[in-house]
């Protein structure tokens, strides 16, 4: 009996020396917290970086908009508006921008800001030096780009103008302007602290809503309320805590439990059960998945075979059932959200039928004029896809509605690291593609099909395409860019030059007590306008 | 004896280096790369990204120049976390990764000896059995269905723990048992058998026969012979927690080494890999050195040659 005693009494001395260890490890967080208003959102991981040039990531880019503020700002219902600047005003050749700053801005420390900014900060995203990834698409059409950073065509006439000069029309440059990797960042601390300067609260100066308080990679980034940003006024919330996980189930239990008011990362196998609920919003962003077809396979060249493997696809079942509901069905390449060159939306029709039924029976009909009836002596199809998200499942769905046709389907899975190099590379006979814009003006998703485009990776190839595209680029007009936009999207459509499947969709979940806040179609949550929560 | 220590010091170094060149090899033979993305980027971008980081020049000179860089312990900047070196990434999140694992393995060792002594001393009883069992079941019942489990019931349920971070006290709890829960079981088993088996030793009845007390015979004879094993086991097992526990810094979203380590082999990011790979292996082969020299301490019957 004693020594029973005895070893209970070692296991509770024990126990109670180890959880003293941890109970004096670490003090609560700052008690004051609980007096100001705080929302907490997630919506992935730890972002590569947070510094606007470098950033090439929608997870970065969401907070960025969110530390941040350029010449231009997009409101609730897509249109620009004026942000760091008024709207531009456009010479009429369509090439010259003048930017009128507001009087008085500051950065985040409290020093002055000035046009002189955005020229260094344009200047940075040019410089090869620096490598930013953006760089090419949002100054590449600016005059000077290819001379590199001391010749491009950005000037500060005086502190609250800025004149950019354009070496062709870009009718969307005011996109451009309100987009993150043109946000101003400053020259002072970039240069004392390097690429290191975003990385750091101490050393993150910024001009927007937020500013940088804590960057705790693989916990949080938090951001409190920039004092000196000229629209403080109208934000609301103290701070805005972004959790850093990108695995589902941690970010639905901080959901559940209540830690976090909003989350990106929803565990599929709860979407089915979430669908319906007035906390679950599934709502489309500009992007469209899609299938490749290589061009250079001997089988794929007949419009009749592409036009059959498209119609044959039951995209209702594979939005609704296969990518349960979190996707749309796409009858078109570019799907609802993109913009024309005057602002307004630029999808205006459908170009596959939604009869399945009707579609089926022309596709075998196709077939059968290509000189495949029923599938016969058509080569076994090889279709690639790396196996994350809704590939596999796809792919599967894929066999199964060709082999409608006749035809048999081998699925090839190939890992991301190579994924994207082999489809580039053009190695392969149909494979997954994606694509999700980076601003909404059309032309960022129809150019994919260019024969020359980086992306194209069907190896398309129709003078007639890439004549109307040149056509958009050449003018500074914008009903005949966009009439240009949808002659291209018409030759695309009738050539099948890629077969749509489904457009994508942001889904979460999010507090139906939280207002004030927004999605946009790009992909972007702004939550810097939000309403404080009642605890 | 400091000779011995010396000539294991040089083997852990030709060890490390021989990781290091390996793991140099190995990484560069995956194909993709760093910058691979679903968009691709320009021409220009990405050869200006390779210039940059010089991935750009031949093979052999990159590792000569890696491997003059790690003799000065520069390891270099990090490809995808841009701005960060990959010390600082190091030195931040290690810290995490040692705090928790240490916690958990000084929770292992408190709750494992002292029930697998109990055990021992009761052999044959229920509470024997009854630990047995549960030691049993510890080591059946994998990490991360226990931090699973924890987490729905304790944070998402009874919501009385937090689920993510480590930014209070109550932040450690669920963290600790994930990465305790093995180690406490498994020492316990240790511990219970290796206490049997010394129990029932000459010297032991020698001890019982000179009337020492049970204190005395348990703590002064019996324990020192009886842990043996379990600090073979704690060594080896310290330096894997203090790596980071991956599962259970996923699930409890902890910003430690071990989810460092994952992503940066999915990302390639090459000198993440490197640094966090050298890192990681000369703590496992220093701890092996202390195991052994601290065996010497404990057991007077090894003699270190």
């Amino acid at each position: 009996m004693k020594k029973k005693m005895l070893a209970l009494l070692l296991v509770v001395a024990m126990l109670a020396t180890c959880l003293m260890a941890c109970g004096g490890n670490d003090a609560p967080a700052g008690d004051d917290a609980a007096a100001k208003s705080q929302l907490v959102v997630q919506i992935g991981g730890d972002p590569e970086t947070i510094d606007p040039a470098l950033n090439s990531a929608s997870d970065g880019g969401n907070m960025i908009l969110h530390l941040f503020e350029g010449l231009l700002t997009v409101s609730q219902d897509e249109k620009l508006q004026p942000g760091c600047a008024d709207l531009p005003e456009i010479s009429d050749d369509g090439l010259t921008w003048t930017f009128k700053l507001k009087e008085g801005l500051k950065w985040s420390d409290g020093s002055d800001l000035t046009a002189e900014d955005f020229v260094y900060s344009w200047k940075r995203v040019c410089d090869p030096a620096v490598a930013a990834p953006y760089g090419e698409t949002v100054l590449g059409m600016v005059k000077g780009f290819k001379e590199g950073p001391d010749a491009l065509a950005v000037t500060a006439v005086d502190a609250t103008t800025l004149v950019v000069e354009l070496a062709n029309p870009c009718t969307y440059f005011g996109d451009l302007a309100a987009f993150a990797t043109l946000s101003p960042v400053q020259k002072a601390t970039i240069e004392a602290n390097g690429d290191a300067w975003a990385t750091d609260a101490a050393t993150y100066v910024s001009n927007g809503p937020f500013r940088l308080k804590e960057f705790v990679m693989g916990s949080h980034i938090l951001m409190e309320k920039n004092e000196h940003y000229w629209n403080a006024d109208a934000i609301k919330i103290d701070e805005l805590k972004w959790l850093l996980t990108a695995d589902a189930n941690a970010a639905y239990a901080a959901y559940k439990s209540g830690e976090a008011k909003v989350i990106k990362d929803v565990p599929t196998e709860e979407v089915p059960s979430l669908l319906g609920q007035a906390d679950f919003h599934v709502e489309e962003i500009i992007g469209t998945y899609y299938i490749s077809l290589n061009l250079n396979e001997e089988c794929l060249k007949d419009v009749r075979v592409r036009k059959a493997l498209s119609l044959s696809i039951d995209r209702e079942h594979v939005a609704n059932t296969v990518m349960q509901g979190t996707y749309s069905p796409a009858y078109n390449f570019m799907g609802p959200g993109w913009t024309d060159a005057n602002g307004e939306e630029f999808m205006n029709k459908e170009y596959i039928s939604k009869d399945f039924e009707a579609n089926l029976a022309e596709a075998k009909q196709l077939l059968a004029d290509a000189g495949y009836p029923g599938g016969e002596g058509f080569p076994v199809i090889e279709y690639m896809f790396n196996p994350d998200g809704y590939h596999q499942p796809v792919g599967e769905y894929l066999q199964q509605a060709w082999k409608e046709l006749g035809l048999t389907v081998e699925l090839k899975t190939v890992d991301w690291s190579q994924f994207t190099p082999t489809r580039r590379s053009g190695d392969y006979m149909i494979a997954r593609n994606g694509w999700v814009g980076d601003y909404t003006d059309a032309s960022n998703q129809i150019e994919l099909l260019y024969s020359s485009n980086g992306n194209n990776d069907g190896k398309y190839n129709n003078p007639e395409f890439d004549k109307a595209m040149d056509e958009s680029r050449a003018t500074a007009d914008g009903d005949i860019r966009t009439a240009a936009l949808h002659k291209a999207e018409d030759i695309i459509m009738e050539d099948v030059a890629c077969i749509p499947l489904a457009y994508y969709n942001d889904f979460w979940l999010q507090d139906e007590d939280l207002q004030g806040t927004w999605h946009s179609p790009r992909g972007y949550w702004y939550f810097m306008f939000a309403e404080p929560m009642a605890e | 004896m400091l000779k011995y220590i010396a000539k294991r010091l040089v083997m852990a170094a030709v060890t490390i280096f021989t990781v290091a060149t390996l793991t140099f090899l190995l990484m560069n033979m995956i194909p993709g790369g760093p910058f691979n993305a679903e968009k691709a980027l320009t021409p220009q971008a990405k050869a200006a990204l390779e210039a940059k980081y010089g991935l750009d020049k031949p093979l052999s000179e990159r590792y000569v120049t890696y491997m003059k860089g790690a003799l000065r312990l520069d390891f270099g900047d990090s490809l995808k976390q841009r701005g960060r070196t990959v010390m600082s990434i190091i030195t931040t999140k290690f810290p995490v990764s040692a705090k928790v694992a240490l916690i958990g393995v000084a929770v292992a060792i408190c709750i494992g000896v002292p029930l697998g002594c109990i055990s021992a001393l009761n052999r044959g009883k229920i509470i024997d059995n009854v630990i047995i069992v549960g030691a049993t079941c510890g080591i059946a019942i994998p990490g991360f269905v226990v931090c699973t489990v924890m987490l729905y019931v304790f944070g998402v349920y009874l919501k009385i723990l937090p689920t993510m971070g480590l930014s209070t006290a109550a932040n450690y709890v669920m963290p600790v048992i994930g990465i305790a829960f093995y180690p406490t079981a498994y020492i316990t088993r240790l511990m219970r058998s290796s206490m049997l088996d010394v129990l029932g030793q000459d010297y032991i009845r020698t001890a019982k026969a000179k009337g020492l007390s049970q204190v005395v015979q348990l703590f002064k004879h019996a324990m020192r012979n009886a842990i043996l094993p379990v600090v073979t086991y704690v060594g080896p097992m310290l330096a894997y927690v203090l790596t980071g526990s991956f599962i259970v810094e996923k699930i409890f979203t902890v910003p430690g080494l071990g989810g460092e380590f994952i992503k940066c082999i999915q990302g390639q990011d090459y000198p993440v890999i490197m640094g966090t790979t050298i890192f990681l292996a000369t703590i496992m082969v220093l701890m092996n050195v202390l195991v052994d020299v601290v065996y010497t301490i404990i057991d007077p019957r090894i003699k270190l040659k």
